[in-house]
């Protein structure tokens, strides 16, 4: 395990959802490595907020971008070499929020990139804000008078956008959550987690959670009325409900990145073909 | 004849650009050099527009007020135009849409386009034809040579458009005879045209752009060539994206570029400091226009000069270059690129409207030789760290996959494996890399024709960008010397001292209010003595230039 952990000290803090997110992305990469996955060929993309910081904790390839826009950093790397698998491990804020779009056009274009969205209802590097899925009566020292305005579901919005994996997650439940970051990894198209990643410091929500979480099953992943019920039975106002994890929708489209070229190994000289082209022109 | 100008205008949407086009093409085809201008509004259909051809037996890079030849589609192209007229301009006009009375009838000729259009079954928007068969017969052109044209480039109903062409050029009388040329035939192509086979030649890979003018013909040429030059080209969600997507390809060693305007740039800014702090190279072509803000979309400017040599947070080097003509732009947009690559920061390929848009005869035997040159690549050795310090702040590249290594980069200050940081030598560390990477691209810049100098004389003029074109005509007329600033940044301080030997009054040309070029040579201890600005949205005309620097000099 420690092979793929860097020696740089973690800097969440302790009893921090994001550790068991970490640490369950290192599980899977070694199931990977001895499935025979070669690991160089993964790369974690990150936006910014404490989820970021994930990137500099485990030794693969790693892009932290900017705030918001890890998706479309990620993308073009997939373009790059449909040969990797590029995973984003991002925030709630980050990506619910800032690169809201980013999000919803990877679905519609059914990239192959797997979207870890480390949802803990909260801007916690910012020290605690509304996010676009923070529960109504979350008050935080910015907002003492409470929230001015609704959560949307951000899951609804990839349904609808054409994502082809959709599942949410509770990393408490490590078998599962394992599983689910596993499989939406495997997914060929576009995949995204909404995990309930647990600020400990802002938004404690453990004791809910383990409460009102509940496992589903869905027989007909491809069932998009079926996703769209479950994915809407909890609208994130409150977590003082039944809250379905699982994996909620799966179906195969072609991918974008296979609707480019692939790079040739070594660039070819371009002399005769451009005054060829010149000739175009005359 | 040996040197013509001619206007075409008309409604904006009706083929007024197609049809300078195929003038400059046939000028062209006759051995001339060729300038086409290219005057529209923000508007797809109506609104008045105009271009102008203008062709001589060497190479030009400007346009005339005071024209040979109006085509006159409409009445609104005589009335604008009444100044650009001289005593004997011809003006062969359609007669069902254009009222000639109190104009001295002699030089005018009327077609009507209507009737012939109708009497050869031809489509409205086959106006144009008829009216270039009436301009072929004026300046005793060969129609041939306009068949040869239409099964080229515009070949769909090529036969009808030649009938209607005939029609036009039967019912013209000869003026005078443009002369055939023994000169080669050159490509005529637009500014975004010439960067883009720059690009291509230096290796260019991808280019992801949002459309926004001027710079669209670029996307619109490598959507084109994707297959046949194995590119990829992507359109995605906002610019913010496009930047984003640039570091992306970067990070993986795929050579790219981006392509946009003031307004989209002003989105890319958060990326482009990204791209500063992980030292990834990516290249923006920027093709000013008029602003602020929407502006006016379809006119010029060079206004974003102080914008572009400050944007983003943070302090990074970067190398920005303006070419000045098609030749330039091919050239230096593949320096861009090689160098962006070989020192890992954004390069600029600061162009506007009027070079993005209007086209130029292009002799590419008149740019110096272009190839892909390879960036500084890791070695294989021990354990890869992306960010090694090095001599002179270059560290080896090297992308993933990478069997038993890892590639590591980070928008946070970071150690030399990538990894985020806060040690405040880290932090000095990562910005004096950059500085010595700025100290030496400046230092083999020195080398290059950064700082171009025509003519001799103790009076100056001093351009940048598509000025360039302009200012050479004017400077030779007066007897001036021209400097004309090619690199913007690292700034080329020895190049500018050495041009300005022997200069005692140094009048700077701009197309902005403010005089950009003139406030970046003042922080660099350089006096520009006049100032002359141009910021209606127009390119400067030989003729707006010499009134210009006559007041200047008095
Ligand atoms: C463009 C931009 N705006 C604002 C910030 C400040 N900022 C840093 S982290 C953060 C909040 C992050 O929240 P979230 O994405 O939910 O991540 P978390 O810290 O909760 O994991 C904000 C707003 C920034 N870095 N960049
Ligand atoms: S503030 Fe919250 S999210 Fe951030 S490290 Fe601490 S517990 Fe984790
Ligand atoms: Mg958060």
């Amino acid at each position: 395990m420690s092979q793929l952990k860097t020696t740089a000290p973690v800097a969440w803090c302790p009893g921090c959802g994001n550790f068991e997110i970490m640490n369950s992305f290192i599980a899977v990469l070694e199931d990977m490595r001895n499935e025979g996955f070669p690991l160089e060929n993964i790369i974690m993309v990150s936006g910014i907020g404490n989820h970021g910081k994930i990137v500099d904790y485990v030794q693969i390839n790693s892009f932290n971008s900017i705030h918001g826009r890890a998706i479309p950093t990620a993308e073009a790397i997939k373009l790059a070499n449909p040969d990797t698998k590029v995973v984003c491990f991002v925030g709630d804020g980050d990506t619910y929020a800032e690169g809201l779009e980013h999000l919803l056009f990877a679905a519609k274009r059914n990239i192959d990139i797997t979207v870890v969205v480390h949802n803990n209802r909260t801007y916690a590097l910012a020290t605690a804000q509304f996010t676009p899925t923070t529960q109504q009566a979350y008050k935080a020292s910015t907002m003492p008078y409470g929230a001015k305005e609704s959560p949307f579901n951000p899951l609804e919005l990839l349904l609808v956008s054409g994502a082809t994996f959709i599942a949410r997650g509770y990393p408490v439940k490590k078998e599962h959550f394992r599983k689910l970051l596993k499989d939406a990894i495997a997914h060929r198209g576009f995949s995204c987690i909404d995990t309930l990643q647990v600020c400990v410091t802002f938004n404690n929500l453990y004791e809910t959670y383990n409460k009102h979480v509940v496992e589903v099953e869905i027989d007909d992943l491809t069932n998009f009325e079926e996703a769209l019920r479950v994915i809407s039975s909890w609208d994130y106002r409150t977590s003082e409900v039944p809250i379905p994890i699982g994996k909620f929708f799966e179906v195969n489209r072609p991918g974008y990145e296979d609707k480019f070229t692939r790079f040739p190994p070594v660039p070819e000289d371009r002399t005769v073909e451009l005054l060829q082209l010149l000739d175009r022109f005359i | 004849m040996q040197q013509i100008s001619v206007l075409a205008g008309g409604k904006t949407g009706y083929g007024i650009d197609s049809a300078g086009l195929i003038i400059s093409r046939l000028f062209s085809r006759l051995g001339y050099q060729v300038y086409m201008n290219n005057d529209y509004p923000s508007q797809i259909r109506g609104g008045h527009q105009f271009v102008i051809v203008r062709a001589a037996t060497h190479k030009i890079a400007a346009h005339s007020d005071q024209v040979d030849v109006v085509l006159a589609f409409n009445q609104d192209a005589l009335d604008l135009h009444q100044s650009s007229l001289k005593d004997n301009t011809l003006v062969i006009y359609d007669s069902a849409k254009v009222q000639v009375d109190g104009l001295p009838q002699s030089a005018f000729q009327g077609l009507d386009v209507g009737g012939i259009l109708k009497a050869e079954n031809g489509s409205p928007d086959m106006d144009r034809y008829c009216m270039i068969g009436g301009l072929c017969r004026a300046l005793n052109i060969d129609l041939g040579l306009l068949e040869e044209l239409l099964r080229k480039h515009d070949a769909k109903l090529w036969e009808q458009k030649m009938k209607v062409a005939r029609q036009g050029y039967a019912r013209t009388q000869q003026v005078t005879t443009l002369e055939q040329l023994l000169q080669p035939v050159l490509p005529v192509l637009n500014g975004c045209q010439a960067i883009g086979l720059g690009l291509l030649k230096a290796g260019l890979q991808a280019y992801v752009a949002y459309p926004m003018t001027p710079v669209s013909p670029i996307l619109e040429l490598f959507a084109c060539l994707e297959p046949e030059f194995e590119l990829q080209v992507v359109l995605p969600e906002s610019e913010i994206a496009v930047m984003l997507m640039a570091t992306g390809y970067a990070y993986m060693g795929v050579k790219n570029a981006v392509g946009t305007s003031g307004g989209g740039f002003s989105l890319m800014v958060e990326g482009l400091s990204l791209a500063g702090q992980a030292e990834l190279p990516v290249v923006v072509v920027l093709g000013q226009r008029s602003g602020p803000s929407t502006g006016m979309p379809t006119y010029t400017a060079q206004a974003d000069l102080g914008f572009v040599l400050t944007a983003g947070h943070g302090e990074f080097p970067r190398l920005i270059v303006a070419p000045g003509d098609a030749e330039e732009a091919y050239y230096w947009s593949g320096v861009a690129l090689n160098k962006a690559w070989q020192y890992q920061l954004p390069a600029f390929i600061l162009a506007d409207k009027t070079l993005c848009l209007n086209h130029y005869s292009f002799d590419i035997k008149q740019a110096p030789e272009l190839h892909e040159e390879q960036p500084v690549l890791w070695d294989g050795k021990d354990q890869y760290r992306r960010y090694r310090q090095t001599d002179n702040g270059i560290s080896p590249l090297a992308f993933p996959p990478l069997a038993g290594q890892v590639v590591k980069t980070n928008s946070y200050v970071h150690d030399e494996f990538g990894i985020i940081s806060e040690e405040p030598a880290v932090a000095k560390a990562a910005t004096d890399k950059g500085l010595l990477k700025e100290r030496y691209l400046a230092e083999e810049l020195q080398a290059w024709e950064t700082v171009k100098v025509y003519h001799e004389g103790v009076c100056a003029l001093l351009c940048w960008g598509s000025n360039k074109g302009v200012c050479l005509e004017i400077a030779q007329q007066l007897g001036l010397k021209l400097i004309q600033l090619v690199v913007l940044a690292p700034f080329p301080t020895q190049a500018l001292r050495d041009a300005l030997q022997g200069v005692e009054q140094l009048i700077s040309v701009e197309g902005n209010a403010k005089g950009q070029l003139a406030i970046l040579l003042q922080q660099h201890g350089f006096q520009v003595d006049k100032q002359i600005h141009k910021y209606d949205g127009r390119p400067f005309s030989l003729e707006d230039l010499a009134n210009a620097v006559w007041e200047a000099l008095k």
